[in-house]
């Protein structure tokens, strides 16, 4: 059995994308690599002391923090002259990047700081019980959002964090799905070896959040990038350098296995909408295989 | 060597033989200068730290935690509203043992929306697990920082340190400074060599969930060292004078109260004024004395009770509020003597210098005068009657 620097016997729930995503992001960047990580579930699940899941030097500070933690990290190294050998990663959850810390984020890309910053994006505020976030998608029931007489649900879409980080002019900006993992870790390396801030949004399910059965984590994942709905695109110096390209299936496909969009699937009003976010998503990145015969 | 310098000069020039590896602010007045003649040494390449210009206190916060949590010794100045934004990671720091120095140039807190010098920032942080030094003058202030780091570092410390000098009054004051030698600092504070640091030759989990199980007895730990850092801190001084020639008890300062009958206890710039006061006082035959606190973290109770236990009459500045109830640092002076025989028959608490209202002499003579038999509690000084005479009907 290969060693991982994400180790088992942390207490994620069975079928959690975050945990998944987390391995492949640490085993991608080796052993020369210490992260700084964000309140949320995957610091809560994996280093309840006095235990530890991870193989790599890790530190927790708070919610909003980890990028700038990491900048003094950066710093220090750069200050020590171990800089050049040693990748800092700053990584949280969707709360935890595009709303509470998201100015600490801004600060570490707009100075330039070595680091790449991972956000997990479950879409909701997880840890503390399936709340909207600001990259919680459009019309998704959650519990402060819910459904009701006066409401269908999230009433926004998901803030765009990938525009957000690539307006900074940062070198590296990409977006992955723990469907994909192959994609996923090709893009953590690239990253690493780009020097400069770094931006990586990954797709993590939560079957918890999402109310779907756990052993469908990896399918929901794949449905959310093969309807339109979370683009795996790359931008290298603001140019959009790679993307995957899909046979469409409709957001119904996506939808379906999960809980938290029950109320859509019999509301052809609120899924047109919906489906809007995966048609806009396939025009604005071309996304449609060319060869397709419709 | 002495210098004719401005206070933020002063402690800038002290940092920078500290050497910290990592610098990281956001300006705030009064801490302005401190920072801007670190960034210019750097600017200069005669310090050769990396100055990290944050988007906010909690980013400088954050970014020194990430610092020291490498193994590189830091350093960060704030005020104010900005020390209030960087509460959580102060804590955060504390909790996880990571030594720092920080100035915080005193300053009123909003609202009214107020630049000026009093204490209630650090005051109301009383509680975030770093030690607390209040500095009387520019050269009390640059020597604090360089006791401040040697304390912090320390083994069986590893505690951050704040170095609290009032805005304005010492930040942008001038004085004589003698400031030391590199090489005199060297041997005072050896390069900082971490218990613990984040580092791939030998990782580590910092920051850690503690449950239950585990919490209590880190906060009992901090609590405990705090009691033992009281008894380090005069050795931690001689040691200095050893190498400086200046004597500090770092803890507090008696001053004239051996025969006294009436004696204000105080902490930070204000002291000065009191003594001037003492002194004149004292021409004129009357026995009045001054207890300085320096360190208000860890509160040095055990030293309050010898020099005050046999004053009959002691009254307590405070230049910050605990709204709805007794001035912070009157109410713990009074707890020190709580069912103690020996006590003084009265402890009044006043309160001065309220968002940068000047203290004068006089205002210290008026304090001395209310100090009589019947106890105050939260007696504002100087206040303007005319002020208060606003009807809202």
């Amino acid at each position: 059995m290969s060693k991982h620097l994400f180790t088992s016997g942390h207490t994620a729930c069975s079928g959690c994308g975050q945990a998944m995503a987390a391995r492949l992001v640490i085993d991608a960047a080796g052993p020369n690599t210490i992260v700084a990580n964000s309140t949320g579930c995957l610091e809560v699940f994996s280093t309840k002391y006095p235990e530890s899941a991870w193989e790599i030097p890790w530190v927790h500070s708070l919610f909003e923090n980890s990028a700038a933690v990491a900048s003094g990290i950066e710093a220090a190294l750069i200050y020590l002259g171990k800089k050049d050998n040693i990748n800092v990663i700053a990584q949280g959850g969707d709360g935890g990047s595009a709303d509470i810390g998201l100015q600490a984020i801004s600060g570490m890309l707009e100075r330039g700081h070595d680091i790449l910053y991972v956000c997990y994006d479950n879409e909701a505020y997880m840890n503390t019980g399936v709340q909207r976030s600001g990259l919680t998608p459009l019309e998704t029931n959650t519990t402060t959002s819910p459904v009701g007489n006066n409401s269908s649900g999230n009433w926004r879409p998901k803030k765009p964090m990938p525009e957000i980080a690539l307006a900074h002019g940062i070198p590296y900006v990409a977006i992955a799905s723990v469907a994909f993992p192959q994609d996923l870790q090709r893009k953590v390396k690239k990253a690493l070896s780009i020097k400069g801030p770094k931006y990586l949004q990954i797709h993590v399910p939560c079957p918890l959040g999402w109310r779907h059965e756990p052993s469908l984590t990896y399918q929901v994942a794949k449905l959310a990038v093969e309807t339109g709905l979370y683009p795996l695109i790359e931008y290298e110096n603001g140019v959009l350098s790679s993307r995957r390209q899909i046979k469409p299936l409709p957001v119904e496909e996506y939808l379906k296995p999960q809980g938290r969009f029950k109320h859509i699937l019999n509301n052809p009003e609120l899924l047109k909408k919906f489906q809007e976010v995966a048609d806009n998503n396939i025009k604005k990145y071309n996304l449609k295989l060319e060869n397709q015969a419709d | 060597m002495k210098e004719f310098l401005e206070g933020s000069l002063a402690v800038a020039e002290i940092v920078k033989l500290c050497k910290p590896g990592v610098i990281s602010a956001y300006p705030i007045t009064p801490q302005t200068h401190i920072v801007e003649e670190l960034a210019q040494f750097v600017a200069n390449g005669e310090l050769g730290s990396q100055f990290v210009n944050v988007e906010s206190e909690h980013s400088a916060a954050s970014v020194v935690l990430g610092a020291v949590a490498s193994g590189v010794r830091a350093y960060t100045a704030t005020s104010s509203q900005g020390l209030f934004y960087m509460g959580e990671v102060l804590f955060n720091i504390a909790g996880m043992r990571l030594p720092l120095v920080m100035t915080c140039a005193n300053r009123a807190i909003s609202a009214p929306i107020n630049i000026w010098n009093d204490q209630q920032d650090s005051v109301s942080l009383r509680d975030c697990g770093w030690a607390q030094f209040f500095a009387e003058d520019i050269q009390e202030a640059v020597d604090l920082h360089l006791i401040g780091y040697r304390l912090s570092e320390d083994k069986s410390v590893m505690l951050p340190v704040m170095v609290c000098m009032d805005g304005f009054a010492l930040t942008h004051g001038i004085e004589t400074v003698d400031l030391p030698t590199q090489e005199q600092v060297d041997k005072f504070l050896p390069a900082y060599q971490p218990l613990y640091k984040l580092d791939p030759a030998d990782p580590m989990t910092l920051g850690a969930l503690g449950d239950p199980e585990y919490y209590a007895e880190g906060r009992y730990a901090i609590q405990e060292t705090f009691k033992e850092t009281l008894g380090l801190i005069p050795k931690i001084t001689a040691e200095f004078a050893e190498v400086f020639g200046r004597n500090y008890s770092g803890i507090t300062e008696e001053y004239r109260t051996k025969d006294a009958e009436r004696v204000i206890v105080a902490m930070g710039s204000v002291c000065g004024t009191i003594k001037e006061v003492i002194d004149e006082l004292r021409v004129k035959g009357k026995k009045v004395g001054l207890l300085k606190i320096v360190s208000y973290r860890p509160f040095p109770a055990q030293a309050i009770y010898e020099t005050l236990k046999n004053i009959p009459r002691v009254a307590v500045l405070d230049r910050a509020l605990s709204l709805g109830s007794y001035a912070p640092l009157a109410s713990e002076v009074k707890a020190v003597f709580f069912g103690k025989k020996k006590q003084p028959k009265v402890i009044s608490s006043f309160i001065v210098g309220l968002g940068g209202r000047d203290i004068t002499k006089d205002s210290i003579k008026e304090i001395f005068r209310l100090l009589v038999n019947k106890e105050r509690s939260c007696e504002f000084i100087d206040l303007k009657p005319e002020l208060l005479k606003e009807n809202y009907e």
